[in-house]
C-alpha cells in the first residue's frame, strides 16, 4: 500500500487510479464487519444457525427486529446508555470548564500543587480505581443506582487538563475589555470564554458521551438488572442467554451500534478535531 | 509519581502575567477560584484521587467485601510471584501489545499516507474508514465471533480461495490471540490514520519540492522529510495505543473470556476475576498498581526514547 502511494510511477493517471482504486479497496475491506452484521441480522434462524454460515440473506426477515427487542429490553438497554453518557459527559463537561478556568486565569494559593494533583491522577488506569470505587459505592448503597453509576466517572483529570490548556490560549485581552465594561469574573467566563471556547468543549463533550457509550467494565460490576443496564452490559447478558442464534444476536448489536454510528457522522466534525487536537496537542 | 507525562501534552501556552493586583483583590479574587473549583474538586477527591490512595491501602488487606478486612502487608504482592495465572496474564498482555501496537501504526500510517496522495473527498474516505472507531466494542466483537467461524466461516472461506485451510481461530491455542489482536487492529487503526493524516497536512510543501529539486527519491524524502515531521504524532500514538493495548478487556472477555484455557486472559480480565469473580477485592488491588506500574515504565521509557528521536520544531 506504501509504495504505491508514493509518487513512484511517472505515469501520472495511472498512479492517480491505482490510489483511488487503493482507497476503494480498503475501505470496502473496512466496512466488511459493519455490512455483515446487518445483513445476518436479517436472516432467517435456519440460515443463521446452519453449520456452513451463508453471507447474503436467501430471504429477508425485518420481524427479527422485533423478535430481538421481545428477547431482551433493548429499547430500555438503549435508554439506559443515554442516561450513563450523558449525565457523565455533562458533568464531567461542566465542572471541568469551571475549574479549568479558575486554573488557567485566577490566581490563589495552592494552585500549583492542586493542579498538580489532577495531573498526577491523570497516567493512572481506570483499573487502579476500579476496586475501591466499587467498594465506596457498595458501601453508600449505589448498586444499581444511577448515581453509582455515573458520579465515580464524571469527575476525571482529564477534562479539566484538555479545556485549562485550551483556555490559556484564549488572549486575556477579550476578558480584560469585558471587565473593564464592568463584568465580573462569572459573567467574563460565561459571555466571553465559553463561547470562544464551544469547539474544545463540544470536542471533550463527544469524547466522553462516545467513550462512556463503550464503556463495558464499569457497568458490568454496578449494574445488575435492567434498571441500570447499558448496552454494551445487555449484549453480554443476551450473549449468555441465547446462545449463539446469530441473527437475533447481530442484530441487537445493529440496534445498539447504529445510534452511534449516527451520532459519530452527526457530531464526527468536533471528533475529527479531537483526535488530532490531542495528537498534536499544544503545538 | 510522574506529575509532567500526561501523553497529550507537549507544551502548555506561556501564561501571561500583566496585571499585578492589590492584596484585597487578590483575597477575593481567591475566593472566586474556589468558588469556580470546587464542584469539580469535590467529585474529584471523592471519586477520583481517594480511590487511588485507598486503591493502595486495599492491596495491603485480605478482604472479600462481606467480613472485615485484615491486614495483610506486602503478601498479596508476594503471591504474585507463584501464581502461574498472573504470569500467563502477564505474558498475554504483553504479546497482545508487542504485536498489535506496531501493526496498527503500520496500518494507520499507510492509510494516512493514501489517503494524503490528493484523493479527492479525502472527508468521505476518512469517515468511513473511522468507523470501526466509532463502534460499540462488544457489538462488533460478535460479528468477529460470527467471521472467525471454524470451517466455513468467512474469514476462513476467504482464505479457502487461496487454497489455505484456516485454523479454528478463538478455539484454537495458538490463533485465538492472533485472531483477538486483528480484531483489535480494526477497532483502532482509525485513531491514528486520522492523527497521521493531520499531521502530513501540515508538514510544509517547500520540504518536498526543495527535495525534489536535489533529485531526492521517494524514499529518502519519505525517510529524511515525512518521518521526523511526523515524529510528534508518531510518538503520540505509539503512546496512547500502548497504554490502551495495555488495558485491553471488552473484546477478550466476549470473543474468548480469557481461553481456551488461558490463553488470552489478559491483565485487566484477571483483576475482574480476582476482584469481581472470586472476591479477593486486596489481590485484585494488588494487580492492578502492578498493571500501573507497567504503563509508567512503559511511559516513561518512550519519554527518554523520545528525547532523541523526536524532533519539535519549536
Amino acid at each position: 500500500m506504501t509504495t504505491e502511494a508514493m509518487p513512484l510511477a511517472s505515469n501520472k493517471a495511472l498512479q492517480r487510479k491505482l490510489v483511488v482504486f487503493a482507497c476503494f479497496l480498503v475501505t470496502a475491506l473496512t466496512l466488511i464487519p459493519v455490512v455483515m452484521m446487518i445483513l445476518v441480522a436479517f436472516q432467517s434462524d435456519a440460515e443463521s444457525m446452519a453449520a456452513k454460515p451463508s453471507f447474503w440473506p436467501s430471504s429477508w426477515h425485518p420481524e427479527n427486529l422485533t423478535r430481538a427487542f421481545e428477547l431482551v429490553p433493548l429499547g430500555k438497554y438503549l435508554l439506559n446508555t443515554i442516561y450513563f453518557a450523558a449525565g457523565t459527559t455533562i458533568l464531567e463537561t461542566v465542572t471541568a470548564a469551571l475549574a479549568a478556568y479558575a486554573f488557567a486565569r485566577l490566581q490563589f494559593p495552592g494552585r500549583t500543587w492542586l493542579f498538580g494533583i489532577y495531573l498526577a491522577t491523570l497516567m493512572i488506569p481506570s483499573q487502579v480505581t476500579l476496586i475501591p470505587q466499587f467498594v465506596l459505592v457498595a458501601k453508600l448503597h449505589g448498586i444499581d443506582t444511577w448515581p453509582g453509576m455515573i458520579l465515580p466517572h464524571a469527575f476525571t483529570a482529564i477534562g479539566v487538563f484538555l479545556l485549562r490548556q485550551f483556555f490559556l490560549g484564549i488572549p486575556r485581552d477579550y476578558e480584560e475589555a469585558a471587565r473593564l465594561d464592568g463584568a465580573n469574573r462569572w459573567q467574563a467566563f460565561v459571555r466571553v470564554i465559553v463561547p470562544l471556547a464551544v469547539p474544545a468543549i463540544a470536542t471533550l463533550a463527544v469524547f466522553k458521551f462516545i467513550g462512556q457509550w463503550n464503556n463495558l467494565l464499569w457497568p458490568l460490576v454496578i449494574s445488575n438488572s435492567d434498571a441500570t443496564r447499558t448496552a454494551s452490559v445487555g449484549l453480554q447478558v443476551f450473549q449468555d442467554t441465547n446462545g449463539t442464534q446469530w441473527n437475533l444476536l447481530l442484530m441487537a448489536a445493529t440496534v445498539t451500534t447504529i445510534p452511534l454510528i449516527v451520532l459519530f457522522f452527526l457530531t464526527q466534525r468536533w471528533f475529527v478535531r479531537g483526535i488530532t487536537m490531542s495528537g498534536l496537542g499544544g503545538r | 509519581m510522574a506529575v509532567d507525562t500526561a501523553p497529550a501534552v507537549t507544551t502548555p501556552a506561556p501564561s501571561r502575567q500583566t496585571s499585578k493586583p492589590t492584596p484585597r483583590w487578590r483575597g477575593r479574587e481567591a475566593l472566586t477560584a474556589w468558588l469556580f473549583i470546587l464542584p469539580s474538586l469535590i467529585g474529584f477527591l471523592i471519586f477520583t484521587a481517594g480511590p487511588v490512595v485507598a486503591a493502595g491501602v486495599i492491596s495491603l488487606l485480605n478482604w472479600n467485601l462481606f467480613s472485615a478486612p485484615t491486614w495483610a502487608g506486602l503478601h498479596n504482592f508476594a503471591r504474585l510471584g507463584p501464581d502461574p495465572t498472573f504470569w500467563s496474564a502477564l505474558g498475554n498482555t504483553a504479546y497482545f501489545t508487542l504485536v498489535s501496537v506496531p501493526l496498527t501504526i503500520i496500518v494507520s500510517l499507510a492509510l494516512a499516507l493514501l489517503l494524503n496522495q490528493g484523493v479527492r473527498r479525502v472527508a468521505v474516505f476518512r469517515s468511513l474508514l473511522l468507523l470501526p472507531y466509532a463502534t460499540i466494542t462488544v457489538a462488533v466483537a460478535f460479528v468477529w465471533i460470527w467471521l472467525y467461524i471454524p470451517h466455513d466461516g468467512l474469514v476462513n472461506a476467504v482464505l479457502g480461495w487461496f487454497g489455505i485451510s484456516g485454523p479454528a481461530w478463538l478455539i484454537s491455542d495458538n490463533w485465538a490471540m492472533p485472531a483477538l489482536i486483528l480484531m483489535s487492529v480494526w477497532k483502532s487503526f482509525g485513531f491514528g490514520m486520522v492523527v497521521f493524516l493531520a499531521g502530513l497536512q501540515a508538514i510544509p510543501q517547500q520540504l518536498y519540492e526543495a527535495g525534489r529539486v536535489d533529485g531526492t527519491s521517494p524514499w529518502n524524502s519519505f525517510r529524511h522529510i515525512t518521518l521526523p515531521m511526523l515524529s510528534p504524532a508518531l510518538f503520540f500514538v505509539i503512546v496512547t495505543s500502548m497504554i490502551g493495548s495495555f488495558q485491553v478487556f471488552d473484546q477478550a472477555l466476549i470473543m474468548t473470556n480469557g481461553g481456551p484455557g488461558t490463553r488470552t486472559t489478559t491483565l485487566v480480565m484477571y483483576i475482574y476475576r480476582t476482584g469481581f469473580e472470586n472476591y479477593d477485592q486486596g489481590y485484585a488491588a494488588a494487580q492492578s498498581l502492578v498493571l500501573f506500574a507497567f504503563i509508567v515504565v512503559i511511559t516513561a521509557g518512550q519519554f527518554l526514547f523520545q528525547r532523541r528521536l523526536v524532533h519539535y520544531d519549536n
